[in-house]
């Protein structure tokens, strides 16, 4: 491509839309499905069911410390499909450009995506990009939709957490929102924080293929563990129980909250996921998360508490904390971080 | 960059001893304040209050700085972000609180230019970065704050900015403290100290008021553990009768306080009268800008004099700042008033006494 910054012309689906299909895209997506450019793509799926997510990310900024809008937009959407127990085969990609966005940044960002859904194992099939006028989007949004695959036999919504369920998290939380916004420009704060996001599905599917009994998956995202939890409290008309000094986090993530104020138990998370299992599938689930690239520092944090212990506990999260009081949990309310993901 | 000294500070035995020595205490009941919203915050973050024995009530005082900026303070902040001509900069806290009939954020959805920043000088590079405007900072908070928007106010200054101004609405500590022990129907046994604003003021800015009222006094930190001890300290004294001013936060508090600060904040500010919301005007308990600091004060800059307008009927702020009711003693909380439609800023504030009992207690 001999232009340097993304024009208004690059979305007009003339000429030099095609040379930048051909010169910058093709060649990074590369698969046969794609290369076809027809319409649509075609794909062979052999499933009873599908799992089917979409998922548009505003990121800013839109490079951080440890990956970008790119590989964010690909792993957001494999663990959206993984978190309903499926394994991720195909991916959509809708571009949204702000004209002037300079190629090498789009050259860099396309090139990460390429590399995460390659780590994932998944193919994106079809795509489309867009050009609005400067000042009419922030750089670059993107969308990706994802479909996987679903075994049989396969039940992990929300709504499935039983009584006696011990919860597993694959890791440390809050490093994806923390490491954000410390990259923000108006925050002039330097640490050795990255973000978190990484690949799920290959956690998943060892899980799902152990055989264990598992409940629930989901990945606490945006509004981060305490919100998840309280969605799933509410979906399956459960107590949640957590232990404060089980939460893992790290020291300089904590530091980072302490110093401006935010509780980490709502800051986004962009590579873990929240397990609820059987007390006693429960540790065996825990050791084949451990063995996972991404989740060597997995524990178990809490527990779903019997039917008829409290029932003005139902839908609620509460939580033991490190001196031994205990305090609700609740939703968040409002937007603590905008634009994080 | 992990913070040192946080963890000792949360450890979980050295907290049941100290809940252990509370209860051996067996004092007869008492009250006692947390001045600061930050400690409000950090009570119900640990469960604190379920931990006490019956004996010890923790009530919550005026020491969140939106929660005690009255409405016409709100009003205008609101007034300035509705003219073109200006670019409005804030903490964070106060976007929502709502004014008489509008809020910063709404103003902010209809097009207005209202910024958060993190730190008062953020405002001069805005001032900088554009010259056809004028920055209005709103100038909120406590004895910790005053200080850096004191410095700010000099930088702009030397920078020889022009087109910065704030509106103050800065108050003192100890001379609410003082009128708190002055109202009627206020039963305190005790005051838990704020932290962040002794580390700045000393602790003998707190000598006068504890000297008058003879009131047990403990300043201390926000950790779980500097919190039961300052509890301990003040059971202690009221125990054995011995009100005394103590200071537990010894890591962060001195005897005189930061003195260069206080230097700074004094040289652009004099005491002087301030409306605290819900409870009124409490003389020499505010900062005002002295004479050759006048020409950043925003009102008499642009002539602006925004009328007072009557705090929403049932909302009980006032009396909750006042230790004379708690949350859910108001007709409002958590069903009129509400997070996300707060009616008083009580709610709004991640400081306020409603936030802390609707997030923490329901």
């Amino acid at each position: 491509m001999a232009e340097d910054k993304v024009l208004l012309d690059h979305g007009s689906g003339g000429k030099i839309s095609h040379s930048m299909v051909s010169d910058l895209i093709l060649p990074l997506f590369d698969n046969p499905a794609l290369a076809m450019l027809d319409d649509g793509a075609t794909l062979d799926i052999t499933s009873e069911q599908i799992a089917f997510s979409t998922d548009t990310y505003v990121v800013e900024p839109i490079f951080f410390p440890g990956g970008n809008i790119g590989d964010l937009a690909v792993n957001g959407t494999v663990n959206d499909v993984a978190m309903c127990g499926a394994t991720p085969l195909y991916m959509s990609v809708g571009l949204i450009l702000e004209e002037g966005l300079p190629i090498k940044d789009l050259k860099k960002i396309l090139t990460t995506m390429a590399d995460a859904a390659k780590k994932a194992g998944i193919n994106i099939v079809t795509g489309d990009t867009k050009v609005v006028p400067k000042g009419k989007a922030d750089k670059i949004f993107i969308n990706t939709s994802g479909v996987g695959i679903l075994p049989d036999n396969v039940n992990v919504t929300g709504a499935n957490a039983q009584p006696g369920d011990k919860i597993i998290i694959s890791g440390t939380i809050a490093d994806h929102g923390i490491t954000v916004l410390s990259a923000r420009e108006d925050l002039k704060m330097e640490s050795d924080i990255k973000t978190d996001s990484a690949p799920l599905n290959h956690m998943v599917k060892a899980i799902i293929d152990s055989g264990n009994d598992i409940n629930v998956l989901r990945d606490p995202t945006r509004g981060g563990l305490g919100t998840t939890l309280n969605e799933i409290a509410a979906q399956s008309n459960v107590e949640i129980r957590l232990k404060e000094n089980a939460i893992p986090i790290k020291g300089a993530v904590a530091g980072m909250c302490e110093l401006l104020g935010f509780d980490p138990l709502y800051i986004a998370n962009e590579g873990k996921l929240i397990a609820f299992a059987p007390s006693e599938h429960a540790e065996r689930i825990l050791e084949i998360i451990k063995k996972d690239e991404f989740g060597k520092d997995a524990c178990i944090i809490g527990e779903v508490m019997p039917g008829d212990s409290n029932p003005e506990g139902k839908g609620k999260v509460f939580m033991e904390t490190l001196i031994g009081g205990t305090r609700i949990v609740d939703m968040l309310t409002g937007e603590q971080l905008p634009r994080i993901c | 960059m992990a913070l040192k000294y946080v963890e000792e500070y949360r450890d979980g035995d050295l907290a049941k001893k100290l809940i252990q020595s509370i209860k051996d205490l067996d004092v007869d009941p008492i009250r006692l304040m947390e001045v600061c919203g930050t400690h409000t915050m950090s009570i119900f973050r640990y469960g604190i209050k379920g931990v006490l024995p019956d004996n010890i009530t923790l009530l919550s005082g005026p020491g969140c700085p939106v929660c005690v900026t009255a409405q016409k303070d709100i009003d205008t902040f609101i007034e300035f972000a509705k003219s073109e001509q200006f670019i409005v900069t804030t903490f964070g806290d106060l976007l929502k609180v709502p004014g008489s009939v509008s809020s910063l954020q709404k103003e902010k959805a209809s097009g207005s230019d209202v910024r958060i920043v993190y730190s008062p000088f953020d405002s001069l590079k805005i001032a900088t970065d554009n010259p056809d405007k004028e920055i209005i900072f709103c100038a909120v908070g406590f004895e910790t704050t005053i200080p850096t928007i004191a410095a700010t106010l000099l930088a702009a200054k030397s920078q020889n900015i022009k087109n910065f101004s704030i509106h103050s609405s800065h108050k003192l500590t100890p001379p609410a403290l003082a009128a708190l022990m002055q109202t009627d129907g206020v039963e305190i046994d005790g005051f838990i100290l704020p932290g962040h604003v002794s580390v700045i003021t000393g602790t003998d800015a707190y000598k006068e008021v504890h000297k008058q009222y003879n009131i047990p006094s403990v300043i201390a930190g926000f950790e779980p553990i500097d919190i039961l001890k300052a509890i301990l300290m003040l059971a202690k004294q009221n125990k054995n009768n011995k009100p005394a001013l103590e200071n537990a936060y010894q890591r962060a508090v001195t005897d005189q306080g930061n003195i260069k600060a206080k230097k700074i904040m004094h040289q652009v500010f004099e005491v002087g009268h301030a409306t605290w919301r819900g409870i009124g005007e409490i003389p020499d308990s505010g900062m005002i800008l002295r004479e050759q600091f006048k020409c950043y004060d925003a009102c008499s800059k642009f002539n602006m004099n925004i009328k007072e307008t009557k705090e929403p009927k049932a909302c009980a702020c006032g009396e909750i700042l006042m230790g004379l009711k708690t949350p859910e003693d108001c007709k409002l909380y958590a069903k009129a008033c509400t997070p996300m439609n707060p009616v008083g800023p009580c709610m709004v504030s991640s400081e306020g006494s409603c936030a802390a009992y609707y997030k923490y207690n329901r």
